[in-house]
């Protein structure tokens, strides 16, 4: 790595000398930030023995800002010392650099304003805890606002519910995530199908494979992966589009034309996902099938009419519904959360992929988190 | 800070040619920046100022021509040792004042003195204060962060980080844009008051007439793609409408006329 202090090698050395008496105190040479380190070393061990001092810079042959403080530095530490400078001289290019410097500043320590050690640890800790106490908190307030503008928008749909702009989220978040989400439950199946089988085999019982594929895709995996692709993909698209709306001043712009941003922005956006996102899982249902029967196909040999035949002993129409009722709350978690972010971020430019980030990170838990919650009341209700 | 040898070219710009997909901005212009004095730098929205800049600093790669900083050709297959070098030796101010949002103003000034030098965190923390003081700026704003500070305070403490190297040739970028008449006097006067003190080549790219009258000693006007170079009172007299406009239309007018005044009281 250059340094600044290797760069200028070219100039002559700065210097400072105390004459024996201690009486004298000369300096030259170039003193620039180049030397300032070596200066700023040197000059702490400069020990005075008292009495007036003559400082004497007058050949110095280079000043700039870092060394200007240090003389100033050196200068007003000798004087609270008690030590009397008795005159001090200095090439009169140079006066006003060091007039302009010389101001009484307090110079603070520290440029982080959170504590070091164990203490720190503690501030940092209990930060977190507020901020995430503060952020439940609105973000029940927000979920609330969201609940009684759509009470207002289902009593007055004419007047407050922008059809076009739901089936633009509709398309955005379902349509377009069809390879993806596609791709993605077919390479499942084929994982879930293969590991099943080559455990199942071992007590003669590939058979049942099906059964594994077919209860575990249409129940759980299906609607959970498709879940969170979404809150990836789509998710983190909503904070992204309202946060750059609130960088650009857009959402105030439109707040002072009176329009309401929970029914431009919000209501379409999560009324599309809870409509796409049922839709998205079926199909991902249908491809998890899919990439499974193939892999039963190749490994175990089982055609496509067995494969159906076991599958229909397997499962039943109350298994894919129970994957599919969690579909909308999925969406609707995924959809209140990227856009409440969205409605967090400040006017700068870090604050739209920090919150992005967040977006994404609690539309993913929130989603494991119910899908376990589901999992708990299904089985005290016996589905 | 030698005495500055007067004529003495820091940025030489020879047949810059700059262009974006097909647009031509710059076609074959010429500049010389001489040590210790402030060139200002004028032109209509999207004239390619800023491009300017970037393109002499480094951050652009012109299609045609050469820069030279200090004598050292700026091109994109510069060492990146000789780069470091002359990065040490120059300081930039941006528009919004790129301050890096995730750390304190201090740490923000203090960025490039641990990047190049071995000073102590206490000699770091002076300076910073320092740098500080010398924009005007209180010690205690040190320990903000960027995003709590106001949009003339962002401009002072990227000032304060553009000095903290005590560079020879400073770049401001629209140092004036978007601050009230009065922050804008004041930052004028700062610049004024800054260059004169360290010594310092300015190149300041600006909108604001009154910054131009205020610091600069020389003007180049981006007008049809080409560069002309003047002093203020050269520029009034030039024939092209562009320039004409500029400085005699109504804006203008207000902002001459004070000079006028004041020299007329000078006599």
């Amino acid at each position: 790595m250059t340094s600044i202090e290797s760069a200028s090698a070219d100039e002559p050395q700065a210097w400072f000398k105390l004459d024996r008496e201690g009486h004298r105190l000369a300096m030259g040479g170039a003193w620039t930030i180049a030397e300032s380190a070596r200066l700023d070393r040197e000059l702490a061990g400069l020990t005075l023995s008292g009495g007036d001092i003559s400082i004497d810079a007058s050949r110095i042959s280079r000043l700039d800002s870092a060394g200007a403080w240090l003389l100033l530095r050196t200068r007003r530490a000798m004087e609270s010392d008690g030590v009397k400078v008795s005159s001090f001289n200095l090439p009169e290019l140079y006066q006003p650099l060091l007039e302009t410097l010389d101001q009484e500043r307090k110079v603070e320590h520290g440029v982080s304003r959170i504590p070091a050690g164990f203490r720190g640890r503690l501030y940092r800790i209990g930060r977190a805890v507020m901020h995430a106490y503060r952020q439940t908190v609105s973000m029940l307030g927000y979920l609330g606002r969201v609940t009684v503008e759509t009470g207002e928008a289902i009593a007055q749909p004419k007047h407050k519910f922008r059809v076009a702009a739901m089936f633009h989220q509709v398309e955005e978040t379902g349509i377009n995530a069809l390879p993806i989400v596609g791709l993605l439950a077919f390479l499942i199946g084929v994982v879930l199908a293969y590991q099943g089988a080559d455990q199942l085999k071992r007590f003669g019982a590939e058979i049942f494979t099906i059964n594994l594929l077919g209860v575990g895709v249409l129940r759980e995996i299906g609607g959970l992966i498709t879940a969170i692709i979404v809150a990836g993909r789509s998710g983190s698209a909503f904070t992204a589009q309202i946060g750059t709306m609130r960088v650009n001043e857009e959402i105030d712009a439109m707040q002072t034309m009176g329009l309401n941003t929970v029914d431009t922005l919000v209501l379409p956006r999560i009324v599309g996902l809870v409509i796409a996102l049922p839709l998205l899982t079926f199909y991902s249902d249908l491809m998890g099938l899919l990439g499974g029967a193939m892999m039963c196909y190749f490994q175990l040999g089982i055609t496509i009419p067995i494969f159906l035949r076991q599958l229909n002993e397997a499962v039943n129409v109350n298994t894919l519904m129970v994957g599919l009722i969690k579909a909308p709350v999925f969406a609707f978690v995924i959809a209140l959360v990227g856009c409440y972010e969205g409605f967090q971020v400040e006017r700068n430019a870090a604050s739209v992929g920090l919150l992005t980030t967040r977006s994404v990170v609690e539309g993913i838990f929130l989603v494991i988190v119910l899908d376990a919650a589901f999992s708990v009341m299904f089985s005290v209700l016996g589905i | 800070m030698a005495e500055p040898a007067k004529n003495d070219v820091i940025i030489k710009v020879r047949g810059l040619v700059n262009a974006f997909g097909g647009k031509i901005i710059h076609d074959h212009i010429d500049l010389d920046v001489r040590r210790g004095e402030v060139l200002g730098v004028v032109g209509g929205s999207g004239a390619g100022k800023s491009v300017l800049l970037r393109s002499i600093i480094g951050l652009i790669q012109s299609r045609e021509g050469t820069v030279e900083v200090f004598g050292e050709p700026i091109s994109g297959d510069i060492e990146s040792a000789a780069m470091q070098r002359l990065e040490m030796r120059w300081g930039v101010l941006f528009q919004e004042g790129a301050l890096f949002s995730a750390q304190t103003v201090a740490e923000n000034i203090q960025v490039p003195l641990r990047e190049y030098t071995s000073m102590s965190q206490e000699l770091m923390d002076e300076i910073a204060c320092m740098k500080l003081g010398m924009v005007g700026l209180a010690a205690d704003a040190g320990c903000k962060f960027p995003s709590e500070l106001s949009g003339g305070m962002k401009k002072r403490a990227g000032l304060a980080r553009a000095l903290a190297l005590d560079p020879e040739l400073l770049f401001l970028d629209e140092p004036t844009a978007g601050l009230d008449p009065i922050s804008a006097n004041q930052f004028d006067e700062l610049i004024k008051q800054l260059q004169k003190v360290l010594g310092l080549t300015v190149f300041l790219v600006t909108h604001d007439l009154d910054t131009l009258r205020a610091v600069t000693d020389r003007i180049a006007v981006l007008v049809n793609k080409k560069l002309v170079i003047g002093t203020i009172d050269e520029l009034r007299h030039n024939k092209d409408p562009w320039i004409q406009d500029y400085f005699s239309g109504v804006r203008g007018r207000a902002a001459l006329s004070s000079m006028d005044l004041a020299s007329e009281e000078a006599r």
